[in-house]
């Protein structure tokens, strides 16, 4: 009897039909796609993308060359060297982050005593030669002076959870 | 206006006259498809739950033309050691058949461009030929999956050509001719007149083993991507490859157009028979339910729905079991019901053998 059954479920494509409407629910059913360059999804104030390094607001840069993020960095993407300014405090004369190494953990911005070293929201960026994925000082401080507002906004939205 | 133009055409030479019919079959078939496979993306898309292509024009409209351009602009690769000769002609090969079949498609009443009195013969004969292109591509290709492709293919393909015989000749006892507009007429007075209902399992192994001459999903081994890249085609570039997919899509189109004339009956109207006669005499709603190419185009278009929804669907049949559906399942089928059908016939059960 029960092969029998098998039989006549298999020679009537019960089991096709059944995938066929499955499919043709989907087929009907609402399309969630993000359109994406139209539209975008909402964004964690915690989001990690690329790099900033900040200055506080009186112009001086944060940085304190401590080496902490360089020492955090799971994937050494980090170089800093380091020498006495003129006025005596110690700064970075050089802050290179490897784009290709790094893999966007956010340690260093944890491991950042002075919250100079910070992983802005910014994800839509391209290379278009070697060596470009070398970020230094200067373009670090470039996009922190650019995004400073965004750059405090989320962290301020961020520290009650801290 | 409509019967000057009339008069004007047939004062034509009869070649121009065949010429006219022939661009004004190939170009919208032509076409059809480019957005069939426009709406495959997006049906498949759908039972993905995506959106599918709609960057190109409107709604992605524009994509089909888009597609066609990158493939004209792109290079013909002749590979070393293959066959120059066969391996151009194994598209026109493929191609041609495809195209040629539409001959004697009625379209509406009276509307084939060449009214064969053996047009069944004529369709079987040359939806079978398309296997030689595919044959012809893989040996001429000199690469070993494209030989393998085709060979499944040609396996394949004598398997479900049997089925699909046995399928005609169903259509053909309860024609009674072997002429493609006979077989419409045959299903003319209502709804329950068409060959769907007494043929019903004849309809299954038809559009089954149709999709498996096309080389469809899930019957699609010929180009099985996981296991020998994509069979037949695989040294195929450029405009070469276009016309395989052409040529591919203009069978689907075929099939489908086949199945709609077949079983249920063409362009005749469902609505037939079953409406009082009246209505068919109001202004455009009358035209609309009444026979005509409309509800060709409708059904063709619901078979070729039916295509791309199983594509989206089920997952490649092992070869194996394509083998045993083939032999072992819609042969024996389609054998028992002409038995059947030829019971039916004997004792003139109607309405269809009356």
């Amino acid at each position: 009897m029960k092969a029998v059954r098998r039989f006549f479920k298999s020679f009537l494509f019960f089991e096709l039909l059944l995938g066929l409407r499955l499919t043709g629910r989907y087929l009907l059913s609402r399309k969630f796609t993000v359109q994406y360059p139209d539209e975008k999804t909402p964004m964690s104030p915690r989001f990690r993308g690329l790099h900033a390094l900040r200055r506080y607001p009186n112009g001086e840069e944060r940085c304190i060359a401590c080496k902490l993020c360089e020492a955090v960095c799971p994937a050494l993407a980090i170089t800093i060297d380091s020498e006495e300014r003129d006025d005596g405090t110690r700064r970075t004369t050089r802050y290179d982050i490897d784009l290709f190494k790094c893999i966007f953990c956010g340690f260093c911005e944890e491991a950042c005593p002075v919250d100079s070293i910070v992983e802005t929201h910014l994800f839509e960026y391209h290379f278009e030669n070697r060596g470009e994925q070398i970020m230094t000082k200067d373009k670090l401080l470039a996009i922190g002076d650019r995004f400073e507002k965004e750059i405090a906004q989320a962290r301020a939205v961020d520290a009650p959870y801290r | 206006m409509f019967d000057w133009m009339m008069n004007l055409f047939y004062s034509l030479p009869t070649v121009m006259q065949i010429l006219i019919g022939i661009q004004l079959i190939v170009i919208p078939l032509m076409l059809a498809v480019a957005y069939t496979t426009f709406a495959e993306r997006k049906v498949i898309g759908y039972a993905h739950v995506r959106i599918g292509p709609n960057r190109v024009g409107p709604r992605g409209w524009l994509q089909p033309i888009a597609d066609a351009l990158k493939l004209l602009t792109k290079e013909v690769i002749l590979p070393t050691n293959a066959n120059r000769f066969l391996f151009l002609s194994a598209p026109v090969l493929t191609i041609a058949p495809a195209l040629a079949a539409w001959a004697v498609v009625p379209f509406f009443d009276g509307g084939a461009l060449a009214d064969v009195n053996a047009g069944l013969l004529y369709l079987l004969a040359l939806t079978s030929l398309g296997v030689y292109g595919i044959i012809i591509a893989g040996w001429a290709s000199n690469s070993k999956y494209a030989l393998l492709g085709s060979l499944r293919s040609a396996a394949q393909l004598v398997s479900y050509e049997i089925a699909m015989g046995f399928a005609l000749v169903g259509v053909l006892m309860a024609a009674g001719t072997l002429n493609v507009g006979g077989i419409i007429e045959a299903q003319s007075g209502s709804v329950y007149h068409w060959f769907l209902l007494p043929l019903l399992p004849m309809f299954f192994v038809y559009f089954i083993s149709g999709i498996a001459e096309t080389n469809r999903a899930p019957f699609d081994v010929a180009e099985g991507e996981s296991e020998i890249v994509a069979g037949f085609h695989v040294e195929y570039s450029g405009m070469a490859f276009a016309v395989f997919f052409l040529a591919e899509y203009a069978n689907m189109i075929l099939i489908s157009a086949l199945t709609a004339i077949l079983f249920l009956g063409g362009w005749l109207s469902p609505f037939q028979g079953i409406l009082p006669a009246a209505v068919f005499d109001w202004p455009v709603i009358g035209a609309l339910l009444d026979h005509g190419i409309h509800w060709f185009l409708f059904k063709t278009a619901v078979f070729l729905f039916a295509f791309l929804w199983f594509r989206a669907t089920f997952p490649r049949y092992r070869y194996d079991q394509i083998m045993r559906l083939g032999w072992k399942v819609l042969i024996p089928v389609t054998i028992v019901w002409l038995f059947v059908e030829g019971v039916l016939v004997a004792f003139n059960v109607g309405p269809w053998f009356a």
